[in-house]
């Protein structure tokens, strides 16, 4: 992957006109995108050669040869003044696309030097715009041209400017969303306090953002500009003294009885333009997200691919270090699971693990990014996103294998017998619903318990995990209650239908350290309380050393090293966990106080570069 | 609520005030000898100015303002200067009309689009390249050909509906039913192509948010997740498109009505601005402003209801 | 003792709250810290704690609405953003977030010779001095010519660090900028840090989250809890035998990676907040 983004931008400096070269590149392969194109380029030719490929004078009325069919001299015949039509449906073309072109260009222009200014400096500027926008939007935009050429006369270029005053919004939308997303991203901070100036973050880091969005919506409104020109010159309020596809429909709408065929082609022109543009854009942007969607996949790929895989490595197993009578209840056995690729190629995230967990017994797996140990935690719950799927192996829970399982009947066991607390205790309430809703539904749904009861034991749930007001916080939303309150929210939601097996991904990574520690002391006290088992996926030694039973470590889709936590802790055998280990910074030596080395620094400071 | 109902609607009348100013005087600069339009040729030069006069053309235009403004504000829009038909009987009459056709095409683009879009964003594949298409080709190909596609095909050959007219849906329901059926059609392919892709793509981000994955680790059914959770997630997006698709629709009715001859408010429009006709432009400019600034209101109530985060205090 | 190369004095930074006649959200109340050239003062809090906007605004990208920010004897809290842009070759900054902190369209050469081309360096000479600056750090010179999402997380962040070297200034900001790593990734990074300090003299102000990342590095620690610093003093004193509660109970949350001593510590936890408990209970009462 490293290789092909080097060979496409071999000069650094040319590394804006890459990115741009790199996407035209791509629309040319993209089927749609190519078709359009070659149609777009025929259009603009045509418009660039009407007056060499038809010597006929457009406008040449000739009253002897009136709705003439076909012939030799007149191609597609003549219309109701004796016009030849081939000549006006050329030469329409070039106004049809000049108009549309000067409207788009108009509205581009504002919008997008609008979008900037107030996207960036905000304030002023962004009341004042954003107010003008809405007055724009809330006009029906026919009205408005109406009325302009009430006032203005029938021009066709003055209609247009006046459309691209009425598009311009589409284009200031965009640009301001863009702008002050980007606006918050640290690269600008960053250049900011590299002394850059706005002018020059404008365009070169905003501007750069912004770009492509602009040309597909430009793409868009000269569609629309297409069909809005012809059709105010087919309800005849243009300017009927220039030959438009439009005024070439109205022409022939209004002979449709006697010679349904004229309007054939000025429809055929107006569609065939505008879904080219319109085609032309949705490749274009199918091609922007598909980049997009690279990058992000590279960044997992990355992240896996640092240590190479392997395969057919024995992990580490500790002895246990009593007797433990405990039942197994959950046994994965060389789990392997992958992501399908649109390539055809199957990308391999977790390559055969193997994992027990006994009834009460709370398991850790810990790992650091791209192990796969939130992977494996999704496939035993059967989530894993779209095109991840289980590959090979089993996952054998109380006597059922949950890989071979129809959805029906994992649906029965999510919940019910195994659940699940999410890392993010934010994005996991769904905001729309109340908090207490969202804990009574699978109560009422899985259990088959009324709604009151469903809310009595919800409240029951919400004072047991220390939530200190469960009436207020039943009734709230989930932007109304605190990271920590929503993390209880979700932990008593896991608990609520007493499942056998809890999973816990991650579940005080997103907290506070003293919000992680009461959340700890929660699961401890749940965990006893009820009996239950938990897997918990977690990057934290603490985590593990301060809840855990047993431990697998976790290493590129393998697990490398299993056993008792206590075992593990005292002597870490495989080299990846001695490694991980040497990493840990707590109970490291503090750095120390400064003043005897200030003087070396200062020495130092004039030879350094 | 009703503070925010309130503060809403007094932004709107502002809106409504500065866009009639506008309106009001951008028409005058370009109004020409009135009097000679509406009495054409065989008007002398004495009866032009005697009708110039009549019209109080001859006051400075800020005077005229305010006297149109007064009779606005006390709900007198005047009488047209071509056919001295009240401005307010012309509009209510033909708004009826109007408002069915694009109210009707509201909900059928809206529930066409939701069913469409909800589709296209479970299959995905090959029922999601489909509606694609669809949506693609909907929004590019300008609605008026679609009309007149409409009529050639349905009217003018398998005779299914005629071609012009309206019906009053107090005269006969049915009868109304089939002269709207083919303007309805026609103005919807459009506005389904624009809600249909915002649908899809918000169902889809919907989809991907992690509080679905923690529902369905609750064991709920796909079902319950995507029609109740999903879809009123969703929703917000997918109504701000309709509320600018209702607007366009208003001006799609322009054409449509010009193409099926149905006597509504976009008939009445084009003949008005042609003529230059002031009173009824300014009555039109006002009826529109008045409809987009209540839509607008009531999508956001609406949007306040389906997402709590937007709600005001 | 050295003279102090940044002095801030009684800081308030106030962000205005959206709405009509809403009172201000006040990030900073008085807060007053001092760093010496070379020093590394470390800056730990909890989430809404300030230690991000105390570090925003040394960089002048937070409203400062009271107090004072001196460095090297002058006051920079109310800069324009002209006299600002001279300070750019004196402070600068690495963020927490190495995917957002570079552009993702604009080459390694590119965003490392953003700020040579502010002060006016030729480009044969920032061409050069960019391959020194990735030495520096660690990584290749052909890394140069790529862009950012061809590398890792922790490759990211030594080309942030990179990018704040390139006009070698007396002051980093590093606000978070480990806790987005792996925990090896995290320690090699944390030592990148360490070495350049000892080879350039460079001073840091250290914000984290972490207390043994902070302890890891920092000479002196401040403690940060709503907007005020309740502890400042030696980083191996404020970081194993706090003074003030609220470090102590920061201190004691943190789990220890030794299932032994976490149960201990754990017992230290709940001892600590019941007496924590008790002392306020007096308090009310007297």
């Amino acid at each position: 992957m490293t290789e092909s983004a080097l060979n496409l931008s071999p000069d650094p400096a040319s590394e804006q006109r890459a990115v741009g070269s790199h996407l035209a590149r791509r629309m040319l392969r993209n089927a749609t995108g190519l078709a359009s194109m070659i149609v777009l380029g025929l259009i603009v030719l045509a418009a660039i050669l009407a007056p060499l490929l038809t010597q006929t004078d457009p406008a040449l009325a000739d009253v002897r040869s009136i709705l003439q069919p076909s012939s030799a001299a007149h191609p597609l015949g003549t219309d109701s003044a004796g016009r030849d039509v081939l000549a006006r449906l050329l030469h329409g073309t070039r106004y049809s696309i000049a108009g549309a072109l000067l409207g788009t260009t108009v509205a581009a222009m504002i919008g997008v030097i609008g979008g900037l200014l107030a996207g960036y400096y905000q304030k002023g500027f962004e009341s004042v715009s954003s107010w003008l926008v809405s007055a724009i939007m809330a006009l029906p935009g026919i009205v408005v041209l109406l009325a302009a050429r009430a006032v203005l006369g029938p021009s066709l270029w003055m209609a247009m400017a006046v459309f691209g005053v009425l598009l311009a919004p589409a284009f200031y939308r965009l640009t301001y969303t863009a702008v002050v997303n980007v606006r918050h991203e640290l690269f600008v901070d960053a250049a900011r306090v590299s002394g850059v100036g706005d002018l020059s973050i404008i365009g070169r880091h905003i501007l750069s953002v912004v770009r492509a969005p602009i040309i597909i919506q430009f793409a868009f409104v000269m569609g629309i500009a297409i069909a809005i020109q012809a059709g105010l010159d087919f309800l005849g309020l243009g300017d009927q003294s220039v030959p438009t596809w439009g005024n070439m429909l109205n022409d022939a709408f209004a002979r449709m009885y006697k010679s349904p065929v004229l309007i054939v082609w000025p429809s055929l022109a107006v569609a065939l333009t505008s879904t080219a543009l319109a085609l032309f854009a949705n490749a274009l942007r199918d091609e922007l997200e598909r980049s997009g969607k690279t990058k992000k996949r590279r960044r997992l790929a990355g992240a896996a691919a640092a240590a190479p895989v392997l395969a057919g490595e024995e992990a580490v197993v500790h002895a246990e270090l009593g007797e433990d009578t405990r039942a197994d209840l959950l046994t994965v056995d060389s789990l392997v699971v992958g992501y399908d690729q649109p390539d055809g190629i199957l990308k391999q995230v977790v390559n055969g693990v193997s994992l027990r967990v006994k009834r009460g017994e709370v398991h850790g797996l810990i790992g650091e990014s791209g192990s796969g140990k939130t992977q494996t935690a999704w496939s035993i719950l059967r989530l894993l996103p779209d095109g991840g799927r289980i590959v090979a192996g089993t996952v054998n829970f109380d006597g059922k294998d949950l890989a071979h399982l129809s959805d029906k009947e994992m649906q029965k066991v999510r919940g019910r017998r195994i659940s699940y607390i999410p890392q993010e205790p934010m994005s996991n309430l769904d905001p729309s619903f109340t908090v207490g809703s969202q804990l009574a539904e699978p109560m009422r749904l899985a259990l088959g318990i009324s709604a009151a009861e469903a809310k009595k034991r919800a409240l029951e749930l919400l004072a047991r995990v220390g939530i200190p007001n469960p009436e207020r916080t039943y009734a709230a939303y989930p932007h109304e209650v605190s990271g920590g309150m929503a993390q209880r929210v979700l932990i008593a939601g896991a608990v609520s239908c007493e499942p056998d097996l809890v999973i816990a991904d991650e579940p005080t990574t997103a907290l506070d350290v003293t919000v992680q520690a009461e959340i700890l002391d929660l699961l401890r006290g749940l965990q006893k309380e009820l009996g239950v088992s938990i897997l918990i996926v977690t990057h934290n030694f603490g985590v593990v050393a301060d809840l855990c039973d047993r431990v697998s470590v976790m290493r590129s889709g393998l697990i490398v090293e299993t056993g008792p936590a206590r075992s593990i802790f005292a002597d870490p055998r495989h080299p990846y966990t001695q490694d991980l280990f040497a990493a840990i910074l707590e109970d490291g030596a503090a750095r120390g106080q400064l003043d005897h080395s200030a003087d070396r620094h200062t020495a130092t400071q004039g030879v350094t570069p | 609520m009703i503070r925010f109902t309130i503060r809403r609607l007094v932004s709107g009348v502002i809106l409504l005030f500065v866009i009639s100013s506008v309106a009001f005087l951008l028409l005058n600069l370009g109004a020409g000898n009135v009097g000679r339009r509406i009495l054409g040729p065989q008007g002398t030069a004495d009866t032009v100015a005697l009708k110039n006069e009549q019209l109080g053309l001859n006051e400075p235009v800020l005077t005229r303002y305010f006297e149109w403004l007064r009779g606005a504000v006390t709900g007198d829009f005047g009488a047209s200067w071509f056919t001295n038909q009240p401005v307010d009987q012309a509009i209510s009459s033909r708004l009826a009309v109007t408002l069915a056709i694009v109210i009707g095409a509201t909900l059928v683009s809206g529930f066409l689009a939701t069913v469409l879009g909800v589709w296209a964003a479970r299959r995905r594949g090959w029922a999601d390249k489909l509606v694609q298409v669809i949506a693609v080709l909907g929004f590019a190909i300008p609605g008026f050909l679609i009309a007149i596609f409409l009529v050639n095909v349905f009217a003018l050959n398998l005779h299914w509906f005629k071609p012009t007219g309206y019906v009053q849906m107090g005269t006969s329901f049915t009868g109304w039913l089939s002269s709207v059926t083919l303007p309805i059609a026609a103005l919807s392919i459009g506005a389904i192509a624009a809600i249909v892709q915002q649908v899809r793509g918000s169902v889809i981000d919907a989809l991907r948010q992690d509080w679905v994955r923690t529902l369905r680790s609750r064991g709920l059914s796909e079902n319950r997740i995507v029609f109740k959770h999903v879809l009123r997630n969703a929703g917000g997006p997918a109504l701000s498109v309709l509320a600018v698709q209702f607007i366009g629709l208003l001006g799609g009715a322009v054409i449509v009505e010009q193409i099926f001859a149905i006597p509504g408010l976009g008939q009445i429009s084009v003949s008005a601005t042609a003529q230059g006709d002031l009173p009824l432009v300014m009555g039109l400019v006002l009826v529109m402003g008045a409809i987009v600034v209540i839509v607008n209101l009531l999508i956001d109530l609406i949007q306040g209801f389906l997402n709590p985060k937007a709600r005001v205090s | 003792m050295t003279e102090s190369l940044l002095v801030i004095d009684n800081l308030e930074v106030e962000y205005p709250v959206k709405g009509f006649r809403r009172k201000p959200f006040r990030a900073l109340k008085g807060v007053s810290l001092d760093i010496k050239p070379g020093e590394c003062v470390g800056l730990v809090g909890e989430s809404g704690s300030g230690k991000t906007t105390l570090g925003r605004a040394v960089l002048g990208l937070a409203p400062v609405t009271g107090g004072s920010i001196t460095f090297k004897g002058a006051e920079i809290g109310h800069l324009k953003r002209r006299a600002r842009r001279a300070l750019s070759e004196e402070i600068q900054v690495v963020f927490q977030d190495p995917y957002s902190s570079l552009n993702p369209s604009l080459t390694i050469e590119q965003s490392l010779t953003e700020p040579l081309r502010v002060t006016k360096v030729s480009s044969p000479d920032a061409s050069r001095r960019v391959r020194m600056l990735l030495d520096q750090v660690g990584l290749p010179s052909n890394a140069a010519d790529r862009l950012p999402r061809e590398f890792s997380g922790g490759q990211r962040q030594r080309i942030a660090i990179a990018r704040a070297l390139a006009l070698s200034p007396q002051l980093i900001v590093c606000d978070e900028p480990v806790s987005a790593l792996d925990l090896s990734t995290q320690a090699r990074v944390l030592d990148l840090f360490k070495d350049i300090q000892e080879a350039t003299g460079v001073a840091y102000l250290f914000v984290s989250h972490d207390l043994a990342v902070v302890r890891h590095l920092s000479h002196r620690v401040a403690v940060m809890y709503h907007g005020e610093i309740v502890e400042y003093g030696e980083g191996d004193k404020v970081t194993s035998d706090p003074e003030h509660p609220y470090t102590q109970r920061l201190l004691l949350a943190a789990p220890v990676p030794d299932p032994i001593r976490q149960e201990q510590r754990r017992a230290d936890r709940s001892r600590l907040i019941e007496a924590q408990k008790e002392i306020d209970l007096q308090a009310s009462v007297h």
